[in-house]
């Protein structure tokens, strides 16, 4: 009961009140310049997903049963980015022989999801908070779908502003970000939520 | 000579600032500007990074592979990451605790490896250090400006100096998420707006698109209709008129073909693994 109550609050805790974009601050890169379009948005979000899950189910074990055994948890950022970077290519490799139509759809995202301080923040993140095994994962996951939620949102935001009547000075860019300060501003509404 | 070595290290702070024109890095900028001194924290750190990554690959530019060339950057900068990590928790733990993740984050932070990509590995040893030298000041001191800004809105202090009395309530959603998009936003307006007084390209887009992940995006998008290419697209003059002007500051020793760093990593690991293509 105990580990069920713990996986909602992590749910909730990464997809509303500690949304990775917009409270966090992780992975902003893909947040601005992904998410003109719903549905590249939406692919995006769902790689970068995958990956955050897959690369917590790698580096987790990796740091608990070989790095901290032999003391060398200060390798953590070296390690971990190259395992990031690896499994990045394996991953991508794998669904072009295996899973051709998801390679498809995703494909193109892979390559930019290696440099994302979104991925190599949340396992660093699930070392830090000192979760289990089990729970990292999850957390990754609503890490991941808080990620989704926010770039679908923002890119609804955005195909608006397309439209809308801007002042010079404050086209492009500008606007951008201070839409993603009002989505922001609507996420912090979710604080109370987690307690 | 001098003063084209000194052209590249002004270069990095107003012309080309990496966070208002190159728009790199924007996560710690983002994340770690609530007080003044966070930014020049985390400036610091970022600079120490680029100088001694950018002076390493510029040794190493002629012996590093071109094909493995982004993972031996990656290492080089991850190494010089946790040294600063290590100096930085041992003699400034405050500065430590409230930068927290995005101090080991500095590795996957845009403007180092762009820097790496786009200059270190084409030019000698001192322009690269000071090219690196000139975009960490730059890198600092829009950080720290943004820094002072959301501080002094959201608790009415600069470098913890109170200088709106008290009695008046400061707006503390400055210090929160939404502040720092919006202070964020307005200062690229700003800097936005001077550009275009002196006739300089605005800038639009932001992917991570001067990112050397940035060639991923091309790469990637070539044959699909996606968002990233037009970013890219409209990124790109930039970057080359950037890369021109570069080359002809410094004649660069060694000419690279404008690949894509991330297709030929896939090819060369795909050769490894037996030809993953079909």
């Amino acid at each position: 009961m105990n580990s069920v109550t713990a996986i909602v609050s992590i749910l909730l805790a990464g997809i509303l009140t500690n949304n990775m974009v917009l409270s966090k601050f992780l992975g902003i890169c893909p947040f601005l310049g992904v998410s003109k379009k719903v549905n590249t948005a939406f692919s995006m979000s769902v790689a970068v997903t995958l990956v955050m899950v897959i690369a917590t189910a790698v580096t987790w074990p990796i740091y608990t049963f070989l790095l901290v055994p032999n003391n060398l948890e200060y390798l953590q950022t070296i390690v971990f980015i190259l395992v990031i970077a690896a499994i990045v290519q394996l991953i991508e490799i794998f669904l072009k022989k295996f899973i051709k139509p998801i390679y498809n759809a995703l494909g193109v995202y892979l390559p930019l999801i290696t440099t994302n301080c979104a991925v190599l923040g949340i396992t660093m993140l699930n070392i830090t908070d000192g979760l289990n095994f089990g729970l990292s994962l999850v957390n990754a996951l609503s890490a991941g779908l808080g990620f989704m939620l926010a770039m679908i949102l923002f890119a609804g935001v955005r195909s608006k502003l397309e439209t809308a009547d801007i002042p010079e000075f404050l086209k492009g860019l500008p606007i951008t970000l201070i839409a993603a300060a009002i989505v922001a501003l609507s996420f912090l509404g979710f604080a109370g939520i987690g307690g | 000579m001098k003063s084209k070595n000194l052209n590249i290290l002004t270069n990095g702070i107003i012309k080309e600032n990496p966070v208002l024109r190159l728009m790199l890095g924007t996560c710690p900028t983002l994340a770690v500007t609530t007080a003044a001194i966070n930014g020049i924290g985390m400036g610091i750190a970022a600079t120490i990074v680029l100088v001694c990554s950018n002076l390493v690959i510029s040794l190493l530019r002629n012996f590093i592979p071109d094909k493995v060339r982004i993972p031996a950057y990656i290492t080089i900068i991850a190494g010089f990451v946790s040294v600063v990590q290590m100096l930085v928790k041992a003699f400034t733990p405050a500065i430590d605790e409230s930068l927290g993740i995005f101090l080991p984050l500095i590795v996957v932070n845009c403007i180092i490896l762009a820097r790496a990509e786009m200059f270190a590995s084409k030019n000698p040893v001192l322009p690269s250090v000071l090219d690196g030298l000139g975009m960490g000041i730059g890198f600092t001191a829009t950080l720290t400006l943004m820094g002072a800004i959301r501080e002094l809105f959201g608790a009415g202090s600069i470098f913890s100096l109170q200088l709106i009395p008290e009695s008046i309530s400061p707006m503390i959603i400055f210090l929160l998420p939404p502040g720092g998009f919006f202070v964020f936003g307005i200062l690229v307006a700003v800097s936005n707006a001077i550009a275009k007084r002196q006739g300089k390209p605005v800038v639009e887009h932001l992917g991570c698109a001067n990112c050397p992940a940035r060639a991923a995006c091309k790469n990637a998008t070539l044959d699909s209709e996606q968002s990233v290419t037009e970013c890219v697209a409209k990124e790109q003059p930039a970057v080359e008129q950037e890369e021109v002007e570069a080359k002809k500051e410094v004649k660069p020793k060694t000419k690279k073909p404008a690949k894509q760093p991330t297709e030929q990593k896939t090819e060369e690991k795909e050769e490894k693994v037996g030809g993953g293509d079909e």
